[in-house]
């Protein structure tokens, strides 16, 4: 059976699924008040009822993996419990229902709590300042890089025109500085999966502008040598960019401003727990030094005589990068979850999401090849190569996971390990969870000795088994044609 | 703590297993120089008794529509919101999933994302879509980046008469890509066309206006369309979704991308976020489109299914050579503007595009006999339309305040030539006694 029809398959001429008011004006015929060249001949939309809408998309969430589901160990997206308190706090329509251009003296609510969550921010990552108007983390690189570039620009040093990026990073840390206008050099990694300071200093140069680096790494490894690194590339007169992914494994414990960082983005729908949605909304607050706080994106929220206001008087700013002031309703949860969890409790969060990766490890690396098999933080990178062996890939063991009723891990990153299976358990799983998954791993890791048709077939009892991407993309159908 | 399970004693297990002394053991990789001494600054916890209050609190200080009736627009919109919106996305498989890199587990936020696909398609009458973007002024920098890959030319040509807020977006990015951007003045109250046409050259990547443009009113795209053609530039038009209820959709002017704030589409205003880029263009432009696109297919039964496709253009694949560096999309944003348009539908959109433009013209007639007061609108609008006061605009918003009423945007604000006038809005929610309050109190 398959999921659903499609909502087009639904419509029936003259159905519709909520009532509007009448007119209470005097009616004047469209044709009248714009003009008939204006108009629109034919409207092509679905016509259903209320009754088809519900059912539609109710079948169609029952065929979707959710954390509310189960397990979600995806490494580097932090797929960790969704408070519901947060979900009501955001969803007041004291907040919901509140129009952005408004004068400041109306919005003191959402511009208080805009401001806080500024503030803790602050607290959090060591920083000296935070713009919270960045969409998403890669819009939170881009908004970081955009900030080096005009700091360049405004000391003289605009000719910078390359950003150092490891071989493990993220796909957006050069997808970024391209977009930045900048030429990407990347390094190797050393033995130990970290930056190889002596690859760094023959990268460094009077053209870099900027370093990109993740810490801890993808690889969920602390950068051991951190303060090191930054002082090289101060050195060199570049700048360096802490990609704060990862930033759930550190809370408490280490703030990347005192190591020397000069900028960084958080992902409030990684760490702060803010709801994934299927892709999005998220957000990517920046925060930076003090010198770089004037470039920040205009408007700013600012207080000033007990009164929080946008701040657009930021003559060196680079400019907007939002219609409005950034997902604000997402920061509100982020800043409802940092009110409950408090100074101890965001310690807590990190100590337990690196003992659980670390409890995960010590169980999965006897069946597992792990390539950096040394503690981790609140993840690690095992691969399948010895499966590999055996005509199983890492994809197959993603898929047999499925039918174990767990989401797979990430399998197409980080690219300097074949066979990638990036687990990041978080600190919301307990440890019945936790053993239960290690029971699917172990039986998976004997399956590709005894049985690997049964994971190279995988998954079997899905919506639909795996599909075939190569036609999509060769052939693309990207909407519903009705014939 | 309540999101956070293991207690002492599993701890201590995990602890055995993993053969540490205790956790502090396992953050041995950060080097003492570089660890927080002492605790994070902030504030002590709170109970959710005492957030839920403390939030309620925080929220009675805003001026939300609960207690004002709201005239004001500018790309945000005061719609109404079906009660099938809420209901869909409080549904926790798809709020608490996340990017779909599992198609077998993930049909659920594939399949609806194919739907918003198909719909922006028939809504904008344009041949295929992305799986939306952060927003309406993110999305018009992502076009005209898009346009100049297309065209290989390096200057970005935009017209006064969109979203001021767009233009500084536009500005930013322009800036860091190190593409040219030129504005085209207005005339009046729509652009000037035959100042754009002067500014269209050989290296125009993109003209880009909005329609209806920033004022409210219809700009005349057939005009535009030939000047942008003529010289091989791409035409970018950014669209009021709710408007195509009614109007002529760019497609049918042969617009080449189409960008549009999607939040009028089943979203909350919320200050201004989340918002939801609505992103559309020719076939031949496909694989230079930024962002997620899903594709129908097959699965190895046969069984019709969906997936992540063209994934190529994308940063994960292609680094730094990729079509754009975004990552995600606006996964629950889009969801929300498929069931907005699965239940309103042909009828019911149009019901709402027809009830926004009667009414704002019966407001504009109301308002256009005021002494003092002159309607700036001269040509055929939409749902807003601007107007000259008798008074600053921060005073007359004064006025409308005590009459229960969230007035118009200053346009002295971004136009300082059009200082006391002021940009009114009328949805679908506002009532002829809401309209007759706010003519009475410009009146006073």
């Amino acid at each position: 059976m398959n999921v659903d029809k499609t909502i087009f398959e639904y419509s029936s001429p003259g159905r519709v699924g909520v009532t509007l008011p009448d007119l209470d004006v005097p009616e004047v015929g469209v044709d009248t008040l714009v003009g008939p060249e204006n108009l629109r001949d034919d409207l092509p939309l679905p016509e259903l009822s209320q009754t088809d809408v519900i059912r539609h998309f109710t079948r169609l969430s029952l065929a979707n993996y959710s954390v509310d589901r189960g397990f979600y160990p995806l490494g580097s997206c932090t797929m960790k419990y969704n408070p519901k308190i947060n979900e009501e706090v955001a969803s007041l329509s004291g907040f919901a229902n509140m129009h952005p251009f408004q004068d400041d003296s109306l919005a003191q609510g959402t511009l208080a709590a805009m401001y806080a969550t500024q503030e803790y921010i602050k607290g959090i990552t060591g920083f000296d300042a935070v713009t919270l108007q960045p969409a998403a983390g890669a819009q939170g690189e881009y908004t970081a890089l955009m900030v080096f570039k005009r700091h360049h620009e405004k000391i003289g040093q605009g000719h910078r025109r390359i950003v150092i990026v490891p071989d493990s990073s993220h796909g957006t840390n050069p997808a970024t500085a391209t977009r930045c206008g900048y030429g990407i050099v990347k390094i190797e990694s050393g033995q130990d999966g970290r930056v190889d300071l002596s690859a760094l200093a023959d990268a460094l140069n009077d053209e870099v502008a900027a370093v990109m680096l993740t810490n801890p790494n993808t690889l969920g490894l602390f950068e051991s040598e951190i303060a090191e690194i930054c002082e090289l590339v101060h050195k060199a007169g570049a700048l360096i960019y802490c990609d704060g992914a990862n930033m759930n494994a550190v809370m408490g414990w280490y703030r990347p401003a005192d190591s020397g960082f000069d900028a960084m983005h958080l992902n409030l729908h990684k760490t702060f727990s803010t709801p994934h949605g299927g892709g999005g909304p998220g957000s990517g607050p920046v925060a930076v030094k003090d010198f770089l706080a004037p470039y920040l994106p205009v408007p700013n929220v600012a207080l000033k005589d007990k009164l929080y206001y946008l701040d657009y008087d930021r003559p060196d700013s680079i400019g907007r990068v939002h219609g409005c002031y950034g997902n604000t309703a997402i920061a509100l949860r982020a800043c409802a979850y940092i009110l409950t969890m408090g100074a101890k409790g965001l310690k807590e969060v990190s100590d337990n999401a690196v003992l659980n990766a670390n409890y995960l490890l010590s169980r999965l690396n006897d069946a597992y090849e792990v390539p950096f098999d040394c503690r981790c933080m609140h993840e690690f990178v095992a691969s399948a190569s010895r499966q590999k062996a055996l005509g199983v890939k890492a994809l197959d063991i993603a898929k047999r996971l499925i039918d174990f009723g767990y989401h797979p891990p990430t399998i197409y990153f980080p690219l300097i390990v074949a066979e990638a299976l990036m687990i990041e358990p978080t600190e919301t799983e307990s440890i019945e969870t936790l053993d239960e998954f290690i029971e699917a791993m172990l039986t998976i890791a004997r399956e590709s000795q005894t049985n690997p048709d049964v994971l190279q077939s995988a998954p079997h009892n899905t919506p639909v088994r795996r599909l075939d991407e190569a036609t999509a993309a060769r052939k693309p159908v990207l909407r519903y044609v009705d014939d | 703590m309540p999101y956070i399970p293991n207690t002492d004693d599993d701890q201590r297990r995990m602890l055995e297993s993993i053969g540490a002394s205790g956790i502090e053991e396992l953050f041995e990789q950060i080097p003492a120089d570089v660890r927080l001494q002492g605790d994070l600054d902030l504030p002590s916890p709170m109970s959710e008794i005492e957030l839920r209050r403390h939030f309620a609190n925080l929220a009675d200080k805003n001026a939300s529509t609960d207690r004002f009736a709201c005239f004001l627009g500018a790309g945000i919109y005061d719609h109404y919101i079906p009660s099938t919106v809420a209901a869909v996305l409080g549904r926790s498989e798809f709020y608490t999933s996340y990017t779909p890199y599992q198609p077998e587990i993930s049909q659920g936020t594939l399949q609806s994302i194919f739907e918003f696909q198909t719909l922006i398609c028939q809504l904008t009458g344009m041949e295929v879509a992305n799986a939306s973007l952060y927003d309406g002024a993110t999305g018009v920098a992502e076009a005209a980046i898009m346009a100049s890959s297309v065209t290989k030319r390096q200057q970005w040509l935009v017209s006064e008469c969109v979203n001021p807020a767009y233009r500084e977006t536009l500005r930013t990015y322009a800036w860091a890509t190190g593409y040219e951007l030129t504005e085209a003045p207005r005339d009046g109250v729509a652009s000037d066309l035959s100042k754009l046409k002067g500014r269209i050259g050989e290296e125009t990547a993109c003209v880009i206006v909005q329609n209806p443009n920033f004022f409210g009113s219809i700009e005349d795209l057939g005009e535009i369309e030939s000047m942008a053609h003529e010289k091989g530039a791409l035409l970018v038009v950014s669209f009021d979704p709710i408007s195509l209820g009614l109007l002529k959709p760019p497609g049918e002017y042969n617009a080449d991308i189409v960008v549009g704030e999607g939040q009028s589409l089943g979203l909350p205003m919320a200050f201004g976020g989340p918002l939801l880029g609505l992103f559309a263009c020719k076939q031949q432009y496909m694989r230079q489109m930024p962002g997620r696109i899903v594709g129908a297919t097959t699965d190895t039964e046969g069984k019709p299914g969906y997936v992540l496709t063209l994934q190529t253009r994308e940063q994960h694949i292609r680094r730094e050579k990729a079509t754009s560096n975004i990552c995600t999309n606006q996964g629950l944003c889009a969801l929300a503007a498929t069931v907005y348009l699965s239940t309103l539908g042909k009828t019911g959109l149009r019901q709402v595009a027809e009830l926004c433009m009667q009414k704002a013209h019966y407001l504009a007639d109301q308002i256009d006999g005021i002494d003092g007061c002159k309607l700036l609108s001269n040509r055929p609008f939409f749902k807003e339309f601007a107007i000259k006061c008798p008074a600053p605009v921060s005073e007359i918003n004064g006025r409308l305040r005590e009459a229960g009423l969230i007035g118009g945007l200053d346009l002295g604000r971004f136009y300082p030539e059009l200082a006391d006038c002021m940009l009114l809005c009328v949805t679908e929610k506002r009532t002829r006694d809401e309209m007759d309050r706010l003519a009475e109190a410009l009146k006073q």
